[in-house]
């Protein structure tokens, strides 16, 4: 094989070069699963089985922003004895009180922004100001 | 080949025709059906052909399931200045509503504010009023117009009438800050969020959301507090003084209906004909 010396030291780096992603994320841990946090005050029933939450959270919020405020329809849902009234602050904050562990962790992994805490309040920063109620 | 053809044009022909005469047959039929299913009045919860044929802007269509309303008693209101002050307050604390300092005054946010009376009732002369009047601290928020020109202005119906409840809503998700209902409102009851509030938010109700920089708000008739059995918060602030009433201006059994007919009431500028659902005692 003619320039043998050039050939095969760039085979491997094209190897290497493609295969990139897969050992990086080997050595980093950017490719761990993210592992959002259970709710700190050990609640362990949701409005859903977790697997429709994790697949549909987005379409169950929306609807509950409809029911809301679009069709007036507040009533105060009772789920295995449990009320919540729907909404992100009401329901799934009082749970879920730690935004930045629960919901940012898988956001993040998938880098998705929702809009949601441009006007919604986390717990963490109702508690930057002195809350009422 | 030929006879194909004469039969395609035929045809053609045909369905032209038939295209454009169908639509007027549609509209008929579909009218006489409109006419037999729908025609009673409570079908039209708007109503727009009312106000045409009306001598003044002050009547009333017959009431249509419940509107709320609210009765503002301003002799109370002007015997005791906290009472306004409280009743402002209990919507800022409510509502996370953002509080200016003096030189950011232009970028004002206000559900309920305190105004001279010659500015709330502008339509009302004030020459040689009382002298009471003439110092008068008068109160305003969202009239919850029955006939409301805000939500006929809004282009994405980010502002709607609730017809469960006549209260003019707003959804902050759908409102893209084009302002056309603030040039459509009368009284000046919506303000436009210049920039993010939250830095002026005094202290967070952790129960409601701020907005943010680009949405218009206003005073929502504590739709949220309803919902849980609560009076409006700046009424429950005058509660037992009788300077605030709350309630459905259609039952006539209501708490504010028995004020509404024992006191004389004015509106805001009851000639536009938008109906205003909050009356004042002056
Ligand atoms: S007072 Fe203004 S904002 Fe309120 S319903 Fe009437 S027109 Fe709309
Ligand atoms: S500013 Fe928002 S609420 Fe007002 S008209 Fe435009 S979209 Fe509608
Ligand atoms: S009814 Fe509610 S939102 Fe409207 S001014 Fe009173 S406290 Fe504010």
């Amino acid at each position: 094989m003619y320039n043998k010396g050039t050939i095969i030291p760039g085979l491997i780096l094209f190897v290497l070069f493609v295969t990139f992603p897969v050992w990086f994320n080997g050595f980093t841990t950017a490719g761990d699963l993210p592992k959002p946090e259970l709710p700190p005050g050990g609640e362990k029933q949701c409005v859903m089985p977790a697997e429709y939450m994790r697949a549909n959270h987005m379409q169950l919020l929306n609807e509950w922003r409809d029911n809301v405020l679009r069709d007036g329809n507040r009533e105060i849902l009772e789920i295995d004895g449990k009320k919540y009234s729907k909404g992100l602050q009401t329901a799934c904050m009082q749970c879920h009180s730690r935004k930045e562990k629960f919901c940012d962790s898988c956001h993040t992994y998938a880098a998705v922004k929702p809009y949601c805490w441009d006007c919604h309040l986390t717990p963490k920063e109702t508690a930057s100001k002195e809350a009422i109620h | 080949m030929d006879k194909q053809r004469r039969k395609f044009l035929k045809i053609a022909g045909a369905s032209v025709v038939a295209g454009i005469g169908a639509p007027a047959v549609i509209r008929l039929t579909s009218n006489s059906a409109l006419a037999s299913e729908h025609g009673t009045a409570a079908e039209h919860e708007e109503a727009p052909a009312a106000g045409h044929g009306q001598a003044s802007g002050h009547a009333e269509e017959a009431p249509q399931g419940v509107r709320l309303g609210m009765v503002i008693d301003l002799r109370r209101m002007n015997e005791n200045p906290e009472l306004l002050d409280g009743a402002v307050a209990a919507c800022i604390a409510a509502h996370n509503i953002p509080e200016f300092p003096a030189e950011k005054i232009k970028q004002e946010v206000k559900w309920i504010w305190k105004a001279p009376f010659e500015s709330v009732f502008t339509d009302h002369s004030v020459h040689h009023a009382a002298g009471k009047i003439k110092n008068f601290p008068a109160v305003a928020l969202c009239n919850h117009c029955d006939d409301p020109p805000c939500v006929r202005a809004c282009p994405t119906q980010a502002t709607f009438r609730n017809k469960l409840n006549g209260i003019v809503a707003m959804d902050f998700h759908r409102c893209i800050g084009c302002r056309f209902c603030m040039a459509a409102c009368p009284y000046g009851a919506r303000s436009f969020n210049w920039q993010d509030p939250r830095p002026y938010v005094k202290k967070y109700n952790k129960d409601f959301p701020t907005r943010m920089r680009g949405v218009v708000e206003k005073c929502n008739f504590c739709g949220e507090r309803l919902a849980l059995g609560l009076e409006p918060a700046c009424v429950e602030s005058c509660k037992g003084t009788g300077a605030m009433t709350f309630g459905d201006l259609n039952d006539p059994n209501s708490e504010v209906r028995k004020v509404l007919d024992k006191e004389f009431t004015i509106q805001r500028k009851p000639t536009l004909g938008t109906k205003p659902s909050v009356f004042y005692i002056v």
